[in-house]
């Protein structure tokens, strides 16, 4: 493990997260370190209302640490510029596109901003990379559609399409799985595995399928009431942090089949 | 995308040359075609038409084509930095902001005195007094707009800021005089005459910063379709780009509601009609699209108030809404839904 470390990509030391006003500090949850590495799929799973959200807000600097340090390329956020961090880490989330009107082409190509002039003009290599992107992820038929026109799957392999063409190495997606079937679920997890492999891109999702996560992610990080947990899923299975995940009155974690099952 | 709309572009750009020339040509004298472009390059021989069409006609037009673009493109910014379609100039209070700097200057002139009087009416302390006032109301919107983020809370404050407006109006109106009642009940109207060739060029100046701002945030604006979280991911600096985007609306839409009075509606319909015939959200198309389109409608709202023929100029403030809110009306049936 020890040559490992010249492939960390992001690393949290410390960290403590919440949120500050002028008179108090909310502390969400603190202590937390881990290390990811470069072309993993990492599953972060945890209750509702555990700070998943919010660690991911304060990983892509939506939100300041209250205390400790993130490493991005083993350069601390903090020192981090916005149009640096653009070009490092891009971003998925779960709040509605302001305009639907976009056309997904014209979406995913604001991916390449971070990199086109003053006006926005795209190069020919950008419109390869965005079209690269759009191969990528399946939907190069959906290019002249408009973002209205969409099912909620479809909608979110286009916010995926715009994270590639960002070109970054980092990918943060926050739940990219609510409001979709079963299928599709395990469509978009599927395919972010397969994005980890041929792009080598490292991709840090929250989600609550967490059986689909055992099965798919290379590193899981598990965020329980006491503490932070970053392992591979075999080892967290092993060590019984699933269990303490959920309170245990509803359902408990079979070691086996790596899911979930009501008690009786 | 490889669409450039050049065809679009072109026959706008046509229609607008079309619409100048035939503003010029309509009047309550009625001048021969031929003698208008003659004396558009000065080779005229009757001094009382060129004085007509060079002093009076030209600067009126001219002044329609930065009003109406300008409106446009302020609607087409406030929609987009809003997050709502329903956003424009005249909704947002920004008009009541300037409504109300110029009520201040003209109807407040009465109670601070004579001297303070005499040289507080001139032309630019309206400007001025436009421009911050709409200034105001616009950061305030925006602060608020941080801080609910519902999109209706907002235009109700924007009416809100309506109401307050008026409301002041009222109590110094009460204090002052006839005259200068009547002088920002006319001001109220809207007119895009009576600019001398001087004032035309305080405007322009204004009026060009204003939009040199607004192309400098086309890729702002464009990043900002995505929200606020994504804007910044993009690498966009919130702060800094909201700002410029107010700041060019509140130098636009507060200098053309300074010299030509609160114009209603074009603001808001100019950008939806606009998005009828370039089907593209990219500002970079709109922006162009949106100057062309309000030049042309504001030209032709202008020609209608003339009633070519007649002595008579109706308040173009009544034109622009008796266009302007047929056409939302149409749009939102016709959509069931405004996008933007």
């Amino acid at each position: 493990m020890k040559k490992e470390t010249s492939h960390n990509i992001l690393k949290a030391h410390q960290l403590s997260i919440g949120y500050k006003t002028k008179k108090a500090e909310t502390v969400i949850a603190s202590n937390i370190n881990f290390e990811l590495q470069k072309g993993q799929l990492i599953g972060l799973v945890g209750a509702n209302g555990i700070g998943k959200s919010t660690l991911l807000r304060t990983l892509i600097k939506v939100q300041p640490e209250l205390s400790g340090s993130i490493y991005l390329k083993n350069k601390e956020l903090k020192t981090t510029s916005i149009s640096e961090l653009a070009k490092q880490l891009s971003i998925v989330l779960t709040e509605p596109l302001t305009s639907k009107n976009l056309s997904v082409f014209e979406l995913v190509s604001l991916g390449r901003h971070p990199y086109t002039n003053w006006i926005g003009n795209l190069t020919e290599s950008d419109t390869t990379i965005i079209n690269n992107a759009l191969t990528l992820v399946n939907i190069s038929e959906l290019k002249d559609k408009k973002c209205y026109e969409l099912s909620d799957g479809q909608l979110q392999k286009v916010m995926i399409a715009r994270a590639l063409a960002q070109d970054t190495d980092v990918i943060v997606l926050d739940e990219p799985t609510s409001h979709l079937d079963m299928y599709h679920k395990a469509y978009i997890l599927k395919l972010l595995q397969k994005l980890t492999k041929e792009t080598g891109k490292t991709i840090l999702f929250s989600s609550h399928e967490i059986d689909l996560a055992i099965q798919l992610c290379d590193t899981m990080i598990v965020m329980t009431k006491d503490h932070v947990v970053c392992d591979q899923p075999c080892n967290l299975i092993s060590k019984g942090v699933f269990n303490s995940l959920f309170p245990k009155d509803l359902i408990v974690f079979d070691e086996i089949t790596g899911s979930f099952r009501v008690t009786k | 995308m490889k669409t450039n709309y050049t065809y679009q572009f072109i026959i706008l750009a046509a229609i607008l040359l079309f619409c100048f020339v035939l503003n010029i040509s309509l009047g309550s004298i009625s001048i021969p075609f031929s003698e208008v472009l003659k004396s558009l390059c000065s080779t005229t021989d009757n001094d009382t038409w060129q004085v007509i069409i060079m002093e009076f006609r030209l600067p009126k037009a001219l002044t329609a084509i930065m009003v109406g673009s300008g409106l446009g493109i302020s609607g087409l910014l406030m929609q987009t930095l809003f997050r709502n379609p329903l956003a424009g100039p005249f909704v947002l209070g920004i008009s009541s902001g300037a409504s109300l700097g110029v009520a201040i200057v003209i109807l407040g002139s009465g109670l601070f005195g004579g001297l303070f009087a005499t040289a507080l009416i001139a032309k630019w302390s309206i400007v001025i007094a436009a421009s911050l006032g709409s200034f105001l109301v616009l950061l305030a919107v925006l602060a608020v707009s941080n801080k609910v983020r519902d999109t209706m809370a907002i235009l109700i404050i924007g009416l809100m800021f309506g109401s307050i407006t008026s409301a002041v109006v009222s109590v110094l109106s009460y204090f002052s005089s006839a005259e200068q009642l009547q002088q920002y009940v006319f001001w109220g109207f809207g007119s895009l005459s009576n600019l001398s060739w001087y004032e035309l060029l305080i405007f322009f100046i204004i009026y060009a910063v204003g939009l040199l701002l607004s192309i400098a945030s086309i890729k702002g604006l464009n990043s900002l379709l995505l929200g606020d979280n994504y804007a910044k991911s993009l690498g966009l600096n919130l702060k800094q780009s909201r700002l410029i985007i107010i700041l060019a609306t509140s130098l636009i839409a507060g200098t053309i509601t300074a010299f030509s009075g609160p114009i209603a509606f074009i603001g808001l319909a100019i950008p939806h009609l606009t998005r009828q015939l370039f089907k593209t959200t990219n500002h970079k198309i709109l922006l162009p699209a949106v100057f062309l389109f309000g030049a042309i409608v504001m030209l032709i709202c202008d020609s209608i108030a003339q009633v070519p023929g007649s002595d008579y100029t109706l308040p173009i403030n009544a034109i622009t809404a008796l266009v302007g809110a047929p056409v939302v009306i149409w749009l939102l049936v016709k959509q069931r839904k405004m996008m933007f």
